[in-house]
């Protein structure tokens, strides 16, 4: 049971929030001049990275928000969390 | 109220064998290089050896050979699969698992003594009904039962309607059942060591070199080792040696948690999974109770889970099976299991010549193990897909052909 | 000290409440608890506490209980007990216990009430903060009190401090990341022998901490050598505890066998309680201070490189008399010294500091020689240690020898046990060692140490030790302590605690549920609704009660609660345009009250959820979504609000339970609509289909909705969800005289099956476009939509995907069960390697075609309307036309009244 640093209300238990992967994927410009394998990294494809990695949580059962959190995948510390569409802080 | 005195106990298991495999000498090159020797990496080297007489093979593995996943999982064997694809390979698979041990000479405790799995709802059972249809027509032996009929099967079920999500029905593959994992990879990588294949243990992969888009062998803690043909077979460890290679694969590694209990009387001899309340079941040789869930949200190296996953599916054991309320939770512990987007694997040729991928088993992948390393095998001898991979190949991401095995549940074991 | 009676082995005893069971059993002269799981030995109490590996018993009093450890079970009147031989029984009568949770958030979580965890509390209470202090054992006081010590009563004073919280007989059993701690509390069991149903048994504390101490001390270990498990042989502090501490008076004669000091200070609390201890056997070369001079005093032998190489046994089984020999520190056995008969061998082989929590989240033991010990290091932020666990094992004058035991060869090996519970032995780590391997963890897995019920408490170390002396490695190299939650084993019941029947999910119903109750309606569970699913007369069966409800919706009048679906308000300046990137299809064209359905996928251009919405005002719509689906949805539509379109304004809000719905159904539903609504204007040119009006129906404010899911002229009268009930009576009331018809979602099913209409999860399964699904016609080609891009992939656009179909099988009677598959009846037409063509969504009787009918996915579909194909069953071939996926109204003619 992590505890997630939720931007807007604070750390929360993790049964609170539904993960959202990746952060900063953005959705295409314009799709239809997209290749089938470029729309299929956008669609299906996730870094998945040892270590430090920027991820996505929604705070389903609290405020509702998205936002963005640094998080270690090899040993579950969290860095700074971060509202969307504000500058990334650096990786921890 | 005391019990008769009751001191019995069970049979114990026979030993393994008085030697197991060598430390051989690591050779400067090899004609294929594994990497990773949990079971999927083990029988592709038995294969290779066995069905194609490549021996000249090294399995590498970063830690302790078959200390991944594959000695992490509840050992559930089925192939009730629903697409014709997924069929098609569990049942190859299972189908060499009705003679694996004799073939490789090694006790595996494979024991088919069927897997149930339950419906709770009525869209539950016309989703489990369809299922149980399709295997009918791909000829996987499968049946219905009702609830009546599954509390006959295994008579510790709760079949009431007290339940939150009573049960509707079930489907049953009598040939599904359980082995034990450890014997199973010992048994493989014994058998491919006497043919001389080099498992060598402590030799983690740290980059891929290719050539012109070729592969050319591997760096490793221990120093390159070239390689005409290089094998990944790293379960949740794949993204991150494609990405030495320089391709991405549309995998996320995730923690997927079982349990045991203490030895208990033997009190259930199939094995019984439900999606819908998240558990699933089997009481093993030695009278352990083994249960799994779901994965974890988010993804994790650390082979660790949170406590809450491990509450729900013990609250939903104790619905469904009331007598289980006074088992004792012995271990828990996580695996790193590497899960495609549509929970099916990715199996066959790469962006670089000659290196392969086997992966995105997931959450399912030990039931694979025999299937999935002789199809690998002999996609690697042939530096082409097997019939049986044709589909799993990445490609299917692009195309949109994907193979949904989520199923309600969202985790096919 | 209260005397109360139990029983043992179906005999019964008598003992002191509270005292361990196994110093009852030890009074009573029970050496021998059980025998051994594989080899059936006679096997006794080892330990002092939750590392007991031998003396097991299953619990027959209470809600009864597997494999309990004796040294944790406290004796009260009444309880009921049995040796038991490693496989627990499990109850076959039901738990009633109550067995609850509770949430805490400390500043400080101490583990461990023993003398460091008491002074770390006392710190940590100066400060004002908000602490908890939890302990495994009945009192505090650990190894301190154990040694017969008591407490000062300043530092005591600690636990009446108000930021204390403070419990004893909890565990904690698991260490989690961020500060995470679980912990078991037994409230009752030591009360009474019985539980109260009302009194939680056990509480399961999930407890927050900002800092975490661990002060869980320090497990003694024992050592191999041949029969090394027979009754009587213990831990020297065990033993010491029990004789010194519990008065247990059964034994005369002992013999101590040690790595430590620890041994020494054991053999004079023996001595001291008139125990004839007749030598002290220390595998080091020498030992010197007050200590050994006072062992000396006593008249106590001391025998300097030596340990105990064999045992004999009486005619119980129990400890008669042990070998002592010369050995090495390698286990090597050099030369015989001499046997001496005792009762009691007490073994001190050095302590085990209770690191099991902190390996849990990934910390790594060291091996420290000097304190032969492993010890945590490396601990994160967060987490410390006091006391033994962090290695103070106490000043000793001698360092303790890194010895483990003997390693004898042939038949003695076969006898010197390593795990106790899993009879594993000497031979078997080295035939382990024997077969190439070489890791710690093959090595565990070949030979089973460390599997069983203690999970390597005591065989852990000692393991990693013997290997180090067989391989002559240190242990470092070997590997270290690595253990998995739960510390010690728990209930399931008590992880389950109260998320059991219907607290196991939430169940949720609409404001009419009560009358749906009344009305014996059986239910049917969607998502966590309880949607009725028909509401039977006269012990109708399914299929009657359906057939009818159906007709009175063709024909005359019926009503359905749609209360469930799901509903989100939507609001902002620009909702028509985010409704337009949502759906497929165009909703900013939408007028004011009127509604329009909608279809959204996901990127993978994939359905996802469809359902009406209506634009309430120029910038606010309401969207209903299907019952399972509505939590998800908007999920969806705040992902894409708050992460790719923060420039709409947009607000979404879940309403679902604000609204109620009532549907009515039918031909007669106008002239019912106006009873309910006189004023209303109910002409099909002033309320068309689709559009909306307001009115108030039985004085309570309503928008009344002209939808249809049954193709039937039909009206939705929303209201506050709070009327609910109140609206359906009335229009139960109103509806008499139209001989009205309540149904469930069985006929609602029908009704829209015999119209084609599809249900995303039925006809869908998340691998259909809406193309698939002959919903081109909604699909816009003038917008960008989320999905739109999938749809020209290749596979996604190619011929011969499965679209949907009806089916009406030749024998009009024949119900098709769903979920079965198809085969073409020309086999040269089966696509691909497989040979059947597709599946069967839904099927059922109908009423209105007095027959039965079904919708499919077939590849190719569209263009196989007409042909014939055959559904193979187990007893029989069915065969069925290929129909268009409508089988009634196709002109939409009744739909308007
Ligand atoms: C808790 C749990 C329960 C499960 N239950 C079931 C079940 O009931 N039924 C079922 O069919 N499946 C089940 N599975 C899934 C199954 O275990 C996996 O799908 C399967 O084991 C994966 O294949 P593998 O055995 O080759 O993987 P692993 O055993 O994980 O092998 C991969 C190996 O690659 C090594 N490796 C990784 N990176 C490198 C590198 N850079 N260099 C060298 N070596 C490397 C790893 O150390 C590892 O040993 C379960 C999994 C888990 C975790
Ligand atoms: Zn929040």
């Amino acid at each position: 049971m992590l505890s997630i640093n939720c931007p807007w209300c604070g750390a929360r238990d993790e049964t609170e929030f539904h993960y959202g992967s990746q952060a900063h994927v953005a959705y295409p410009e314009n799709p239809e001049t997209l290749s089938d394998e470029a729309w299929a990294h956008y669609i299906f494809f996730r870094d998945n990275p040892k270590g430090w990695f920027q991820e996505r949580w929604v705070h389903t059962a609290g405020c509702r928000r998205w936002f963005n959190v640094w998080r270690n995948t090899v040993s579950h510390q969290f860095g700074p969390s971060y509202k969307p569409f504000t500058p990334a802080p650096a990786r921890p | 109220m005391s019990g008769p005195l009751t001191r019995r106990r069970t049979a114990e298991l026979p030993e393994h064998p008085d030697f197991l495999w060598r430390k051989p000498q690591l050779k400067k090159s090899y004609d294929v290089i594994i990497i990773g020797a949990g079971g999927h990496g083990l029988a592709t080297a038995y294969y290779l050896a066995k069905n194609f007489g490549i021996t000249n093979v090294a399995v590498l593995e970063k830690g302790w050979l078959a200390g991944g996943n594959m000695a992490r999982n509840t050992t559930i064997i089925r192939s009730n699969y629903l697409w014709d694809e997924s069929a098609g390979i569990y049942e190859h698979s299972l189908k060499l698992w009705e003679n694996l041990e004799e073939e490789v000479g090694y006790e595996m405790f494979f024991s088919q003594r069927g897997v149930m799995t339950l419906a709770h709802s009525v869209g539950d059972v016309r989703g489990k009904q369809r299922n149980f249809y399709a295997n009918k027509v791909n000829s996987i032996d499968t049946e219905w039962l009702t609830p009546e009929e599954a509390k006959k099967v295994a008579p510790i079920l709760n079949i009431s309607d007290t339940i939150r999500y009573p049960i509707m029905g079930a489907t049953y593959q009598a040939r599904g059942g359980i082995a034990k994992h450890d014997w199973v990879a010992w048994g493989y990588a014994k058998a491919a060591d006497d043919m001389g294949v080099d498992l060598i243990q402590g030799c983690e992969v740290t980059g891929i070199k290719v050539d012109n888009g070729k592969v050319q062998g591997v760096e490793t803690n221990l120093g390159f080792i070239a390689a005409n043909k290089v094998a990944l077979a790293a379960a949740g460890h794949t993204s991150t040696l494609t990405q030495m290679a320089g391709f991405r694969v549309p995998l996320q590694s995730r923690t997927l948690q079982a349990l045991v209990s203490e030895l208990l009387e033997q009190v259930l001899d199939t094995v019984i999974m439900s999606g819908a309340v998240h558990v699933y079941v089997s009481q093993a040789h030695k009278g352990e109770l083994v249960m799994g869930a779901g994965t974890d949200a988010f993804n994790s190296y650390t082979q660790r889970g949170g406590v809450h996953v491990i509450e729900h599916q013990l609250a939903a054991a104790c619905e469904l099976f009331p007598i289980f309320s006074r088992a004792h939770l012995l271990r828990t512990w996580g695996g790193v299991v590497d899960i495609a987007p549509d929970a099916s694997p990715i199996l066959g040729l790469t962006p670089v010549e000659n290196l392969y991928i086997n992966s995105g088993w997931g959450t399912g992948g030990f039931k694979a193990t025999p299937g999935s390393g002789w199809v690998y095998a002999d996609t690697i001898a042939n530096n082409a897909p097997h019939a049986l991979a044709k589909n799993y190949s990445l490609k299917r991401f692009t195309t949109g052909h994907l193979i949904d095995e989520h199923g309600a549940a969202g985790v096919a074991h | 000290m209260t005397k109360v009676n139990f029983e043992f082995d179906s005999k019964m005893y008598s003992g002191t409440k509270g005292e361990p069971l196994v110093v009852a059993l030890l009074k009573n002269g029970i050496k021998t608890v059980t025998d051994s799981t594989y080899l059936s030995r006679p096997r006794g109490v080892m330990a002092l506490g939750a590392e007991e590996p031998c003396a097991l018993v299953q619990i027959d009093s209470g809600s009864g209980e597997p494999m309990v450890p004796a040294t944790q079970v406290e004796l009260v009147e009444g309880l009921a007990a049995r040796g038991l031989a490693g496989i627990g029984d499990l109850p076959n009568v039901s738990d009633d216990a109550r067995y609850d949770k509770a949430n805490r958030h400390v500043e400080v979580l101490i583990i461990g009430s023993g003398v460091a965890g008491l002074k770390a509390a006392q710190i940590a209470v100066s400060k004002n903060q908000r602490v908890m202090l939890i302990d495994d054992a009945p009192r505090v006081g650990g190894y301190f009190v154990a040694k017969n010590n008591e407490i000062d009563p300043e530092l005591l004073a600690v636990l009446d401090s108000p930021n204390l919280l403070h419990l004893q007989r909890t565990t904690a059993i698991g260490l989690y990341d961020q500060g995470y701690v679980v912990a078991i509390e037994r409230r009752t069991d030591h009360l009474s022998a019985n539980y109260d149903p009302k009194v939680a048994r056990i509480r399961t504390w999930h407890i927050r901490a900002k800092e975490i101490i661990l002060a869980t001390g320090a497990f003694q270990r024992f050592l191999v050598f041949p029969n090394n498990d027979r009754p009587g042989i213990m831990l020297s502090h065990a033993a010491a505890t029990y004789i010194d501490k519990y008065q247990v008076q059964i034994f005369k004669k002992a013999v101590v066998v040690t790595v430590d000091d620890q041994g020494y200070e054991d053999a004079l609390r023996l001595h001291k309680n008139s125990i004839q201890v007749q030598a002290i056997v220390d595998v080091r070369s020498n030992a010197v201070g007050a200590l050994v001079d006072e062992v000396k005093k006593a008249g106590i032998e001391i025998i300097f490189d030596a340990s105990v190489t064999n045992t004999q046994a009486d005619e119980k089984g129990e400890l008669a008399q042990v070998a002592i020999s010369k050995v090495d520190l390698t286990g090597k056995v050099l030369s015989a010294v001499k046997e001496i008969s005792c009762d009691l061998l007490a073994v001190s082989g050095g302590w085990t500091p209770t690191v099991h929590l902190a390996t849990f989240i990934g910390v790594k033991p060291k091996w420290v020689k000097e304190k032969a010990a492993f010890v945590l290091q490396d601990l994160p932020k967060g987490l410390s240690a006091v006391g033994s666990v962090a290695g103070d094992l106490g000043e000793t004058e001698n360092t303790p020898a890194s010895f483990f035991g003997v390693l004898p060869e042939g038949e003695l090996a076969t006898v010197s046990f390593i795990d106790l519970q899993r009879d594993a032995t000497v031979r078997d780590l080295k035939r382990a060692t024997g077969a190439g391997l070489t890791s710690i963890e093959h090595i565990k897995r070949y030979t089973t140490i460390g599997t069983s019920h203690d999970q390597g408490k005591t065989s852990g170390t000692t393991t990693i030790g013997l290997l180090s002396q067989l391989i002559s490695k240190e242990l470092e190299e070997i590997g270290t302590l690595n253990f998995r939650p739960p510390y010690i084993p728990v209930l399931f019941s008590a992880l389950a605690g109260r998320d059991r029947g219907e607290l196991s999910d939430p169940i949720r119903t609409t404001p009419i549920h009560a009358w749906h109750l009344d009305a014996k309606a059986p239910f049917e569970d969607v998502g966590q609704w309880k949607r009725p699913w028909y509401f039977p007369q006269n012990k109708e069966e399914l299929h009657q009660a359906v057939a009818r409800e159906c007709k009175a919706a063709r024909e005359g009048v019926a009503v359905m609660d749609a209360s469930t679906l799901g509903k989100i308000d939507i609001q902002g300046p620009d909702a028509a345009e985010f409704l337009d990137r949502i759906y497929t299809n165009m909703f900013s064209t939408l007028k004011i009250n009127h509604s329009r359905y909608g279809l959204m996928c996901g990127v993978d251009g994939m359905v996802f959820d469809d359902g009406v919405t209506t634009r309430l005002g120029e910038n606010h719509f309401l969207m209903t979504t299907t019952t399972g689906g509505a939590a998800k949805v908007l999920d969806w539509l705040e992902e894409w609000l708050q992460t790719e379109w923060p420039e709409l304004k947009v607000y979404c809000s879940s309403v679902t339970e604000h609204w109620s719905t009532v549907a009515i159904v039918g031909p007669k539903s106008r002239a019912l609509m106006k009873k309910l609504a006189p004023d209303l204007d109910v002409s099909n040119e002033n309320f068309g289909f689709m559009t909306n009006q307001y009115a108030a129906v039985a004085q309570v404010p309503a928008r009344i909705a002209r939808i249809s899911f049954s193709g039937e002229l039909a009206y939705e009268i929303n209201v506050e969800g709070f009327f609910g009930l109140h609206i359906w009576n009335a229009v139960m009331d109103a509806g008499k005289e139209f001989g009205i018809t309540p149904y469930g979602t069985e006929t609602m099913h029908v009704l829209r099956a015999e119209k084609g209409f599809v249900i995303v999860g039925q006809e869908t399964d998340g691998t259909q476009t809406p193309q698939d699904l002959g919903m081109d016609w909604i699909v816009s080609k003038k917008k960008e939509f989320i999905g739109k891009r999938s749809f020209i992939r290749s596979d996604t656009s190619r011929d011969g995907r499965h679209q949907l179909v009806g089916l009406l099988p030749k024998d009009k009677l024949k119900l098709l069960p769903e979920g079965s598959y198809l085969v073409a009846k020309d086999s040269k037409q089966a696509i691909a390697d497989s040979n059947h063509i597709g599946y069967i969504t839904s099927s059922y009787h109908s009423a209105a075609l007095s027959q039965t009918f079904a919708l499919a996915l077939v590849a190719d579909g569209r263009n196989r309307v007409g042909q014939n194909a055959i559904v193979p069953l187990f007893d029989e071939q069915v065969e069925v036309v290929i129909t268009e996926p409508i089988f009634y109204d196709k002109e939409n003619t009744r739909r308007d009244g």
